[in-house]
């Protein structure tokens, strides 16, 4: 039992490192005074160095802690997106006016944003229903206080209030309908589910409706539609590091969870006669039916919402749901073609999204709005660093040779060797609506001219830099995109699966 | 046929980027430079085009043959090595003209010549004017001479975004809305594309020499080939239900670009919004494409599809020739009026096509190339007298051939090859293209053939409203064509005279390619009948 634990101990390195950094990030808060960024850099020590670890884990496959958590090549893939996410956070925070004008209470910045790293990265490993909606829940806590972060301004108390009512709820609704499922199966582990659900038939309704309900809460930390309605308002009122942070490293998380559930729990485990790397779903239970369903919703709802939005934070949220209905698709096809799809998807959207974030974030640093009025004439006021919004807006908009165009390749590609043709069509539409918003901000950058102020804004090199940190692999992984595609097919590979 | 070690075709599609790098480095003051780099680079780009001309073997066939192909590159791009339930990702540079697409090489090179000529007067952001459009050029090229759909997809939409700003910042009153609609129209249309593309390249397998083992691919020439195709896959067999939709898919994708009735509605807004210059590329050069990627993948990969629905397109022609040309007789602005003699002209293309036999697809391709030299031509004229009198619209003016002979003279030049004119290249393509057709859809050509009437009657009446009459007092002290104007219009009305005079320098050229083609479009059928 001991050496057990000791085994276990030494699989935990990267969740004990991000513990002690955030320990580390309180005392130094104490003692190295108030208004300093020290805190924020123990944090992105701490980041780094559990990333390190994690790339560490690359290979190992198995369960520690008996069952609770894995620690397998799909948890290290996403523990090292949450991770990368989280650094970059931490530096666009070191430029971010949100965080620098609060500096007093950096200390708390950073230890929530390791808490919520922490969070996450059990996410990426839980197998075990309680762990799931531990992990979730320290993600979701440490986040609705990060929402709020700048509490002068009453539209973050206001989205910070929303996020816990929604989060609550959602999480309230998720933990009933895995009562029902313990209730069904007598099992909290998800590869015990999956033995109870072969071996003996149960109540479909019953399953049925527990899933939903277990939906509830993935489609809330995913914002898919119907449970996104708190997405824009947190969107709009929080920081706009941290919601960059949630828009990317909270949704992968979610993601993640969710795969793991589906594909550990959820799959005909003793099926015969298929094709390596398809599986199925349980006899007369077709869950990925469901998943489809929100899938078309969530992205054609988040496209066409997104499209009537003047702020270009909430169009970031509605597009950023619309990204989760589009990685929603790779689920629906019960293959490792649909999720090496999705954490194609994620790699990319990583870079692509978190780089619209840094240009909106560096703009309203200037000009103080994230309205897209406030845009006109940018390329002619910064040229740069408009033309980098255009590589990530076209990126996300899918259009080659942008690395967002890969992502959406290998999803098409995913989903119409299942044959899930008219999925594919829907999805293709949905991109041709979101150039249009897209769009609408290029134009205001380089087809209007500037309203009022004209001076040129100038950015510091460092902040050029992240820029082009971010920019250049949009660009690289559109042309050459061998080395995300061998890292996505070999991190499709959960403990215990064949 | 290399230049330090690096195939020309590479050269002749990557000079612009390189061309862009450097206007983009140049500082902003030195407008001369920003000018003369670009000119220089398409420049050269023509010499590298004449000299892929000249050195093609017209004796080869192409189309679906590698030994057929000239010029060819070929190297590994995206090589993933295979996970057993993925395969292995293979996406090649493949890159090769044949009859088809050298003509197409040779016109887009000098359709950027002429355009970077007249966009000498552009003032508003030069530089960003310039980079963009070698950003363009780059991409128009790739698309004609890639091999390999995947990197031709890349293309595609590579062209995209640089047409999207070429109108919306620096085109007329209503840039944004044309510029959007273009936008969005093509990408509709690509995105069809690239499901059909997908499904594609899950259907072909080829043999990895090397290895033995067997491999997806994005290879055209692979897809053209029934034997390539994996049974039981989405695509395979003959004749299928998924077959019809993916052409059709397809068809949309390269329609809207051609553009064919009803996606044409984008069009007269893209070209009278455009700069003139952007004018003479989307109509000269851009349009072709829809045609070339209907007769490059369309067709031998779907031959049996082209079959099926060719009496569809035949109609489609049908109408794009008779309605375009009515609504070019409607219109009041001169740019507008030649935008629809754009449909009308390229449904000429389009019959052509479904002729399904040589002389037809002959014409068809000759029309390519001489559609996109008048055209180039009317948009230029149109350019010329709009910087002088800032107003396009017909009926203002009247007696210009008084104030402006010479400019006169080259309009007419370039009005009488548009309708047709026995002499002038117009001619022999748009004879070619509906002799062959008649051959095959009787009813349709004859219906067709009251296009050329009306073509006559807008543009004549279009010349003598302008030319002729009265002098408009309010245009009196128009200066006459430029040395800079006549020095791009004069090489395509050489170019308009000489091919009307000797057509058999392009025919030459285009024939054992078609021929090929539509052996390949005629047997693809019956080859799938058998069991």
């Amino acid at each position: 039992m001991v050496e057990q634990l000791l085994q276990s101990l030494s699989r935990f390195l990267p969740e004990t490192t991000l513990t002690v950094a955030l320990c580390s990030t309180v005392v130094v808060s104490l003692f190295l005074g108030r208004k300093s960024q020290a805190t924020l850099f123990v944090a992105l020590a701490g980041l780094v160095l559990a990333t390190w670890f994690s790339f560490d884990q690359m290979g190992v496959s198995e369960t520690i802690f008996s069952g609770m958590v894995a620690v397998d090549p799909f948890s290290v893939f996403f523990k090292l997106l949450v991770g990368l996410s989280a650094i970059l956070i931490l530096l666009f925070s070191l430029y971010s006016s949100e965080v620098q004008s609060t500096l007093h209470r950096a200390g708390e910045y950073s230890a929530l944003i390791l808490a919520m790293a922490l969070g996450m990265f059990l996410m990426a490993g839980a197998s075990n229903l309680l762990m799931m909606v531990l992990a979730i829940e320290l993600t979701s806590l440490s986040s609705y206080i990060l929402a709020g972060y700048t509490r002068e301004a009453s539209d973050s108390s206001e989205a910070s209030l929303k996020y816990i009512i929604y989060g609550a709820v959602s999480t309230g609704v998720m933990l009933y309908g895995i009562s029902i499922l313990y209730g069904l199966t007598g099992a909290t582990d998800f590869y015990g589910i999956n033995r109870a659900l072969t071996e003996e038939s149960v109540n479909s309704v019953a399953l049925l409706v527990s899933i939903i309900m277990i939906l509830v809460g993935f489609g809330y930390k995913i914002s898919a539609v119907p449970f996104h309605f708190w997405t824009p308002d947190v969107y709009e009122g929080a920081p706009i590091t941290i919601t960059a942070f949630l828009s990317v490293a909270s949704k992968a998380a979610g993601f993640a969870l969710m795969m793991r559930f589906f594909k550990v729990s959820f799959i005909d485990a003793n099926a015969v006669g298929l094709p390596t790397g398809v599986w199925t779903s349980l006899q007369g239970f077709e869950w990925n039916k469901i998943v489809a369903i929100l899938s078309v919703l969530t992205m054609t709802l988040g496209n066409l919402v997104a499209v009537w939005q003047n702020n270009l934070k909430r169009l970031l949220a509605y597009s950023s749901i619309a990204h989760a209905g589009y990685m929603l698709m790779g689920v629906v096809v019960l293959s490792d073609k649909g999720l090496a799809a999705v954490l194609i998807y994620f790699m990319v959207y990583l870079f692509m999204n978190l780089g619209a974030f840094y240009v909106v974030m560096l703009v309203a640093n200037k000009t103080g709005s994230e309205d897209i009025d406030s845009y006109k004439g940018l390329g002619h006021r910064s040229p740069l660093v408009s033309v980098a919004m255009v590589i990530f807006f076209i990126s996300l908009a899918g259009l080659p040779p942008t690395a967002g165009f890969i992502g959406k390749l290998f999803l098409f590609a995913a989903l119409l060797d299942a044959t899930w043709i008219w999925l594919a069509v829907v999805g293709a539409l949905n991109s041709v609506v979101s150039l249009y918003y897209y769009v609408r901000v290029v134009r205001n950058m380089f087809l209007r001219d500037p309203e009022g102020n004209a001076e040129p804004i100038l950015f510091s090199t460092p902040q050029l830099a992240i820029v082009m940190l971010l920019l250049l692999p949009t660009l690289f992984f559109g042309l050459f995109y061998s080395p995300m595609v061998e890292l996505a097919n070999a991190s499709v590979m959960m403990f215990g699966i064949r | 046929m290399e230049l330090l070690g690096i195939g020309i075709l590479t050269w002749i599609t990557f000079l612009p980027i390189i061309g862009m790098v450097a206007v983009l480095i140049v500082p902003k003051e030195n407008q001369g430079a920003v000018k003369w780099l670009p000119l220089v680079i398409t420049g050269v780009q023509v010499v590298l085009a004449v000299i892929i001309f000249f050195n093609f073997n017209r004796g080869m066939a192409g189309i679906n043959t590698l030994e057929g192909m000239q010029f060819v590159e070929k190297g590994t791009w995206i090589d993933i090595k295979g996970v057993p339930w993925f395969g292995r990702i293979v996406v090649e540079y493949f890159m090769g003209v044949d009859g088809l697409s050298v003509s197409m090489v040779l016109l887009t090179a000098l359709i950027s010549f002429i355009a970077v000529i007249a966009s000498w007067n552009i003032e508003k952001s030069l530089k960003g004017y310039m980079a963009m459009l070698l950003l363009l050029d780059t991409g128009m090229m790739g698309v004609f001479v890639a091999l390999d759909f995947f990197l031709f997809y890349v293309f595609w939409e590579v062209m995209l975004l640089p047409m999207y700003f070429l109108i919306g910042v620096w085109g007329g009153p209503r840039r944004e809305y044309a510029a959007i609609k273009f936008f969005l129209y093509t990408l509709l249309g690509s995105v069809l594309m690239l499901l059909a593309m997908i499904a594609l390249y899950f259907s072909v397998t080829v043999l990895d020499p090397s290895t033995g083992e067997k491999i997806y691919t994005f290879n055209m020439l692979a897809m053209m080939d029934p034997a390539n195709f994996e049974p039981g896959s989405l695509l395979a067999g003959v004749g299928t239900q998924w077959r019809y939709i993916a052409y059709v898919a397809l068809f949309i994708g390269f329609a809207i670009k051609v553009p064919i009735f009803p996606f044409h509605t984008w069009l007269p807004d893209a070209h009278v919004e455009a700069p003139t210059a952007i004018s003479v590329i989307l109509a000269g050069v851009l349009l072709k494409m829809g045609t070339y990627g209907i007769l490059r993948i369309s067709y031998p990969i779907f031959p049996d599809a082209a079959n099926y629905f060719v009496v569809p397109l035949a109609i489609l022609a049908l109408i794009n020739i008779v309605y375009g040309a009515l609504c070019a007789m409607a219109q009041t602005d001169l740019k507008k009026l030649i935008a629809y003699s754009s449909v009308s002209h390229m449904g000429v293309v389009l019959l052509g096509m479904a002729a399904m036999n040589t002389q037809g697809m002959v014409g068809a391709v000759f029309q390519m190339f001489n559609h996109g030299t008048i055209t180039a031509m009317l948009f230029l004229i149109v350019g010329v007298i709009y910087d002088r009198a800032h107003t396009r619209d017909i009926d203002s003016f009247g007696g210009l051939a008084i104030t402006m002979p010479k400019y006169t003279g080259i309009m007419t030049v370039a009005f009488f090859a548009a309708l047709g004119l026995p002499g002038l290249s117009g001619f022999i393509s748009e004879a070619f293209s509906f002799l062959g057709a008649f051959q095959t859809h009787r009813v349709i050509t004859i219906l067709s053939t009251a296009g050329i009437v009306l073509t006559a009657a807008y543009m004549l009446w279009a010349l003598q409203r302008m030319f002729l009459g009265q002098p408009n007092e309010k245009w009196a002290g128009l200066p006459d064509i430029n040395g800079r104007e006549l020095s791009a219009l004069v090489p395509l009305a050489i170019i308009v005279i000489v091919l009307g005079v000797y057509p058999g320098l392009m025919i030459d050229v285009l024939t054992s390619s078609l021929n090929h083609l539509v052996e390949v479009v005629k047997t693809g059928a019956p080859v799938a009948l058998v069991p």
